[in-house]
């Protein structure tokens, strides 16, 4: 091969590697990235779609059922609207009533929140980012929340 | 009078360091040798002064000098006094201090064994340091005062986070800050190199022990980082894709390139420019994840204190490095002589194939790390891009790049043979593909991607192994000859053959992990038993412990073999520590040979049991001891004669020769 060549061949795999990088990154962007939602933004859009969200908000004062087994009910409102939603799993530490979660699922068809994970952030603010700047944005912001 | 010591001390640093940062440098542009000398005493001095100011701080924590603020909100007299001390770094300032005191050290460490650089290169290495030095302290003493006395000094203090009260914040922030800081040696030579505007083969020879030194450091602290987030948090899950890994694990795969190519550089005299582009990209990845972790706008548990006067100063510090050193490589690289060019199939094809994976993998990574950022700022449109995302496309780009590891050990320089070179590695390929059909067999051919990934890893260990065997010649000579070839090898083939296979060995944790693993949640009355991995769980009773900072709930369990005996006995608990308010989960884990039984307690259920999480995790110790090994075998390269920081007996030598 020529000095040319050579040079040729190495950019050209460069470039090979570089694009399928690109192209599966925008796919990916695309299919797999979950969209982070508070209960009054809810689309009807969102319900039908099969897409991942992220819903945040605050964990409803007095509608956390624990049913049988590992399984829980509860809402997670933003003062303005509430989302019922189902989880079977072991909550964190920090879940509590009136307190900031994230939770990560999909919607069923009746308008339900089936959940996968429930976030409540490990350390000591118990108000995820997300939950807070939103609440801000919404006018329904009650003070810093509770820290120590 | 102690912690006043520790704030003059920073102070004096701060000034001391912007000393370092300017005369150096004009002393190698005027040629002027007095200059240049300030460099190295400048550099022990200012490391000594952090590590006073340092000392000035741990003793205020050890002693709860709550007067103190940043003692006042992370500490309490009755932490126990291994907290007291790691405490200091369990903050924002602290850990900042840590920081620049990790940097100085690094500093010092340059001076200390660079008796054999270039005067110029030196003044310059050590300017530069001073620099990044010289913003961070200014940082530190501008907007994140460890020192500041708060009057009048309340009686108690708020104790530390308790999910940082554990044995892991001693081990991971400074093991992970040696590896990020550790980075800033490669980015100043880097730089130094770009403004004397010249490089040879021996500047990759003085950088490579610093990468490998940064490196191996950076290695463990994600490990140690990935371990201790898998048992502190009870979720039973060894990395979450979240910002915070990302941002150390960017600087690794940089890193990773950086030093496969500085082995090019060094032995052929080739990628030199593109060596250093990669240190520059190596330690602004580093910045990138200080910024991200210290400024607040990612939320994790390593987000101590949200300040948006902090964040906008780092993002400050971060534009002028980044930005200044890429300016410098754009206005200076085409100075720089070019290397040579060689055979696309050859060793050093094999070490720019590498360097392309890692570097478009970290790329993938950083995309998404930011885009959500980007977006949100945006378009006010909030986002979450987490594994899936990753899995898509970080995986598919490191197939290829594993696939390919056993070859390039045995490729030749200049030229490689593809197909002697495939010959030789016929034997590990077959075993190989046995495991894979063994694994198909096994799963009855439900686990077609398990089974690929245990190929893969086992592909990697073999691969590893053939090269040490070729090289002996293990087979085709006497045992003896064979042996003592095995001896004269230099420690580097032994560190490359460890790390290779190491990465196997973490590749088949994940893989068995991943795929293995099983889960059960369900809730437990004492006598209850749950079947594991081939063992069974027996809940015993609760019981309530009390300790001196926190109450404990805890769980007695008994694990039992498959023959009904009892093999040990496990305890799962939940801690309450009242300062904070806060509750904990102290997983309950036992290791049987490579893998893991993991028990997490949940709430109690309404009829009188105990929600129990349970997994089985087969063979996931194998993801951190592949770490440590990796680590090992930075550690052989490392101390190979060829590398061995301080000065070579040849080039003693020729520098003898040239004086005289």
């Amino acid at each position: 091969m020529t000095r040319k060549q050579k040079r040729l061949s190495v950019i050209g795999g460069g470039l090979l590697v570089l694009g399928v990088a690109a192209a599966l990154v925008l796919f990916a962007l695309q299919q797999k990235i979950a969209f982070f939602r508070m209960p009054s933004d809810i689309q009807a859009t969102d319900m039908q779609s099969e897409s991942r969200f992220r819903l945040g908000g605050l964990v409803e004062k007095g509608t956390v059922v624990r049913g049988e087994g590992a399984k829980v009910s509860f809402a997670v409102t933003d003062h303005i609207k509430s989302v019922p939603v189902t989880f079977e799993g072991i909550l964190p530490d920090l879940f509590r009533e009136d307190q900031g979660v994230v939770i990560e699922g999909r919607f069923t068809p009746g308008g339900a929140f089936v959940a996968d994970s429930v976030l409540a952030k490990h350390d000591e603010n118990y108000m995820p980012k997300e939950v807070a700047d939103s609440l801000k944005a919404k006018g329904v912001w009650q003070g810093e929340a509770k820290q120590q | 009078m102690t912690v006043e010591l520790g704030h003059f001390a920073l102070v004096l640093a701060l000034a001391l360091s912007i000393v370092q940062a300017v005369l150096p440098v004009l002393g190698a542009r005027r040629n002027d040798e007095r200059m240049m000398a300030v460099a190295v005493p400048a550099a022990f001095t200012v490391f000594a002064l952090i590590a006073l100011s340092f000392v000035a701080l741990t003793t205020a924590y050890v002693l709860s000098d709550f007067s103190v603020q940043n003692v006042f909100e992370n500490s309490h007299s009755q932490k126990p006094l291994l907290y007291k001390f790691t405490g200091v770094w369990g903050n924002h300032e602290g850990s900042m201090l840590l920081w620049v005191l990790i940097l100085s050290f690094f500093s010092a460490l340059v001076a200390f064994f660079g008796n054999n650089l270039p005067p110029a290169l030196k003044a310059n290495v050590l300017g530069v340091q001073a620099w990044i030095g010289s913003a961070f302290l200014l940082f530190i003493v501008a907007t994140s005062n460890p020192f500041t006395r708060i009057n009048p000094a309340p009686i108690e203090g708020q104790d530390l986070n308790p999910i940082l009260q554990d044995i892991g914040l001693a081990i991971h922030p400074p093991m992970l800050y040696l590896g990020y800081v550790g980075f800033s040696v490669c980015f100043s030579f880097a730089v130094a190199a770009l403004i004397d505007g010249r490089i040879d083969a021996a500047w990759a020879r003085w950088v490579r022990p610093w990468a490998l030194t940064a490196w191996l450091f950076l290695t463990g602290g994600i490990a140690m980082g990935s371990y201790w987030a898998y048992y502190e948090l009870g979720w039973g899950g060894w990395w979450f894709w979240d910002p915070v890994e990302n941002a150390s694990f960017m600087p690794w795969l940089a890193g990773t390139a950086l030093l496969h190519s500085a082995l090019v550089m060094e032995k052929r005299s080739a990628l030199k420019i593109w060596t250093i582009l990669l240190a520059i990209l190596t330690f602004s990845l580093s910045l990138l994840g200080t910024f991200l972790v210290r400024s607040g706008v990612l939320t994790s548990v390593h987000t101590f204190a949200t300040d948006p006067g902090r964040g906008l100063f780092i993002l400050a510090i971060l534009v002028l490095f980044i930005g200044g050193s890429l300016a410098l490589f754009a206005w200076r690289a085409q100075t720089l002589e070019p290397g040579g060019l060689f055979q696309p199939i050859s060793r050093e094809g094999a070490l720019v194939f590498n360097n392309l994976f890692l570097t478009t993998a970290a790329a993938t990574v950083l995309i998404g790390t930011l885009y959500p950022l980007l977006l949100e700022s945006l378009t006010g449109e909030k986002i979450s891009v987490g594994a899936p995302f990753f899995n898509l496309t970080f995986g598919p780009l490191m197939l290829p790049l594993l696939a390919a590891v056993p070859f390039g050990p045995l490729l030749a320089w200049k030229r490689g043979d593809i197909l002697a070179v495939a010959q030789r590695l016929m034997a590990a390929f077959f075993i190989a593909l046995i495991a894979v059909g063994l694994v198909l067999y096994q799963t009855s051919a439900s686990g077609v991607l398990a089974a690929f990934g245990i190929g893969l890893a086992v592909w990697l260990m073999l691969g590893a192994i053939t090269d040490l065997v070729l090289k002996t010649g293990f087979g085709k000579t006497s045992a003896s000859t064979a042996f003592q070839r095995l001896v004269g090898l230099p420690r580097s083939v032994f560190g490359t053959t460890l790390a290779h296979f190491a990465l196997g060995v973490t590749l088949l944790g994940i893989v068995a992990v991943s795929t293995f693993a099983t889960e059960s949640v369900l809730v437990m009355k004492p006598g209850d038993t749950i079947a594991a991995g081939g063992y069974t769980l027996r809940f015993d009773r609760t019981e309530s412990v009390k300790s001196s900072n926190y109450t404990e709930d805890q769980g007695h369990f008994t694990v039992l073999n498959s023959s009904g005996t009892e093999v040990t006995v496990l305890l799962s608990s939940k801690r309450f520590f009242p300062v904070r308010k806060m509750q904990t989960t102290e997983a309950g884990i036992k290791t049987f040979w490579f893998s893991q039984l993991y028990v997490s307690l949940g709430d109690a259920a309404k009829d009188g049991g105990v929600v129990v999480r349970v997994w089985w995790k087969p063979l996931v110790t194998l993801i951190w001891l592949g770490g440590v090994a990796m680590m090992g075998g930075g550690c052989l390269s490392l101390f190979d004669r060829r590398l061995r920081i301080g000065a070579p007996a040849k080039a003693k030598l020729s520098k003898a020769r040239a004086t005289a």
